[in-house]
């Protein structure tokens, strides 16, 4: 499908309209929407589709999912959960560990929708302040939750965990929590470019070490076609992945294979060149 | 993990490879400081606010609070399938872990269903499945707090406390007890039995009073507990069958004639029944002694 649209496109490359320059970015509101609205129907109209939260939810009475990183933290602790949560942490895990580990941070994460509108912000309002912290403290953040979970015997990561307090706030009630995410905005906006979602978040750590062999990816399939206008790079959440792919840096592949990558598609949206497609990692071809 | 990254930077570094390494060394032990930080902040904040609130309880089958707050994801399915609204989800700020289940029994109790759908409905074992006898709950107890403004301690005949119990009779049972005041009316003082309340919270919820007398409390706050090793002398006697000591001398009792003073409708005097002498024998009793017997020691329940 993909690439049909691709061919199409191209024959009007400079001049595409306001769908075609956001269809990834809609469908990814949508998908953020719909996962969202899942929860909601119960409580707004009494039609039960999936009740709980991110953190572990039951779909149509059937589905259990579960939130891997918790269970982990939860097993750190020293409590061994009950089979629904194992279950569901497993589906979880599978499906990420297969489509794309951090799918889950630009097609579900309600965090996301915040921290781009702050990067969209900054770049709109051109504010180039602050000074972003080591992208790998994500990952020592990741260690210290689960060292944090052994040694105090309790969840410490979800007191502030900003993903789960804005997604059970946005179908439970806010309150506090509201500070947590407007302090995001204002970090992302003022203090450090995608400071949360690229550099600190623990849980985009977590899938993104599980994306490291996933199936869905993105591939700078056209690059010939690239006029380096940089547009893709000043608005990747994960600018550091385009480079390898699209000027051959370090691989061959026009895929871009760093799990750091979210697939968020934006690339795709934004290149007039139309270099970028969505596909996956056995697909090798480039023009 | 770091190395993985470290090739790709010195290709395009002019300056020598130790001025390099420095800067990776550095860059790590940012990330690893920060990251240290803010973990080590979260389990700062998480140790200095897991106390729970006096007026929070936990839903039935609730692990001890340390433990329920390993096990509990804050998914709030517990809250989804209770049928009367009683469960809330806290959020940041509230006096309760953020996320975790909660209720305050004077605006919601809990309807003690029979088949704890919030039990069944909890993923991990926060509430423990263990429970499926819903008398066998213990959210929390509850305690007559205020014997000041409880109206069957001013002698009235209220016992709403005692009527709403889910387990009347072996929860709350309403104790006869002589009115001094009137000197010729008998109390009826509601009493709470640890053994049989489940902190259910009805009780607290449909107590009359603006505020109110009878308040129920995590098992925790409410509940004191005696050393593991005292032993009740008379409970041993019973379950011995006999004395374990052998035949005790019997002393005479003066100044407390008449059968167990202050049962009488008739007497003013209310002295403590006094069960406490005979069990330690040494150092309490001698504060007792220092009143003389018989006389009114302004007692009162």
């Amino acid at each position: 499908m993909a690439t049909s649209t691709i061919s199409v496109d191209t024959l009007k490359a400079s001049r595409r309209g306001f769908l075609a320059r956001n269809r990834w970015l809609l469908l990814r509101r949508a998908s953020q929407l719909l996962v969202l609205l899942a929860f909601l129907t119960g409580p707004w109209f009494g039609v039960w589709i999936a009740k709980g939260n991110l953190s572990s939810s039951l779909t149509l009475g059937v589905l259990p999912l579960t939130d891997p990183l918790l269970v982990l933290q939860t097993l750190a602790t020293g409590h061994l959960p009950y089979s629904s949560a194992l279950i569901g942490a497993a589906i979880v895990l599978v499906f990420y560990l297969l489509f794309g580990g951090r799918l889950f941070c630009s097609w579900v994460c309600p965090v996301n929708v915040v921290t781009d509108a702050a990067a969209w912000s900054r770049r709109r309002l051109g504010i180039k302040t602050g000074r972003v912290p080591d992208a790998n403290t994500r990952n020592w953040l990741l260690g210290g939750i689960l060292v944090a979970a052994a040694v105090t015997g309790t969840l410490v990561w979800e007191w502030v965990n900003p993903v789960s307090l804005l997604h059970r706030g946005l179908i439970f009630g806010m309150g506090g929590g509201l500070f947590v995410i407007v302090g995001i905005f204002i970090y992302d906006l003022l203090m450090a470019s995608r400071g949360w979602c690229g550099h600190l978040c623990p849980m985009g750590a977590f899938y993104g070490l599980l994306g490291k062999k996933s199936l869905v990816r993105i591939s700078a399939a056209n690059r010939k076609a690239c006029d380096d206008c940089m547009d893709c790079f000043a608005v990747c959440p994960e600018p550091q992945v385009i480079r390898p792919a699209l000027k051959k840096v370090g691989q061959e592949s026009p895929l871009i294979l760093a799990s750091d990558c979210t697939t968020c598609g934006r690339c795709i949206d934004v290149c007039d060149k139309q270099v970028f497609k969505m596909t996956h990692r056995f697909d090798q071809r480039s023009e | 993990m770091d190395t993985g990254k470290k090739p790709a930077r010195p290709a395009a570094a002019e300056p020598p490879a130790s001025v390099a390494r420095r800067k990776f060394i550095n860059s790590v032990a940012a990330a690893a400081g920060g990251g240290c930080l803010l973990a080590l902040g979260a389990g700062l904040y998480s140790k200095s606010a897991s106390a729970l609130p006096a007026q929070a309880l936990r839903p039935p089958g609730a692990l001890p609070e340390a433990d329920f707050l390993a096990a509990c994801v804050r998914c709030g399915l517990c809250v989804r399938d209770c049928p009367y609204d009683t469960l809330r989800l806290a959020d940041l700020g509230d006096p309760v872990v953020a996320g975790t289940p909660y209720f305050n029994a004077r605006q919601v109790p809990c309807e003690m269903c029979e088949d704890i759908p919030c039990v069944k409905a909890c993923p991990t074992g926060a509430l423990d499945r263990e429970l499926t006898d819903i008398n066998k709950a213990q959210m929390g107890l509850a305690a007559l707090v205020d014997h000041e403004s409880c109206l069957n301690f001013l002698g009235l005949r209220c016992d709403v406390c005692y009527r709403v119990c889910p387990v009347i009779d072996k929860a709350i049972t309403l104790e006869t007890q002589h009115n001094p005041r009137s000197d010729r009316h008998a109390m009826l003082l509601p009493t709470v039995h640890s053994d049989a309340c489940t902190g259910c919270g009805k009780c607290e919820k449909s107590c009359v009073l603006p505020e109110a007398a009878i308040k129920v409390f995590p098992r925790k706050l409410a509940q004191g507990a005696l050393p593991a090793h005292y032993r009740k002398g008379w409970e041993e006697k019973a379950r011995h069958g006999g004395s374990l000591i052998g035949e005790q001398v019997e002393l005479p009792v003066r100044g407390f004639e008449g059968p167990t003073a202050g049962r009488s409708a008739t007497e003013t005097v209310v002295a403590p029944a006094a069960p406490a002498a005979p069990i330690v024998p040494d150092a309490p009793s001698a504060a007792p002694r220092k009143a003389p017997p018989g006389i009114n020691s302004n007692w009162k329940p």
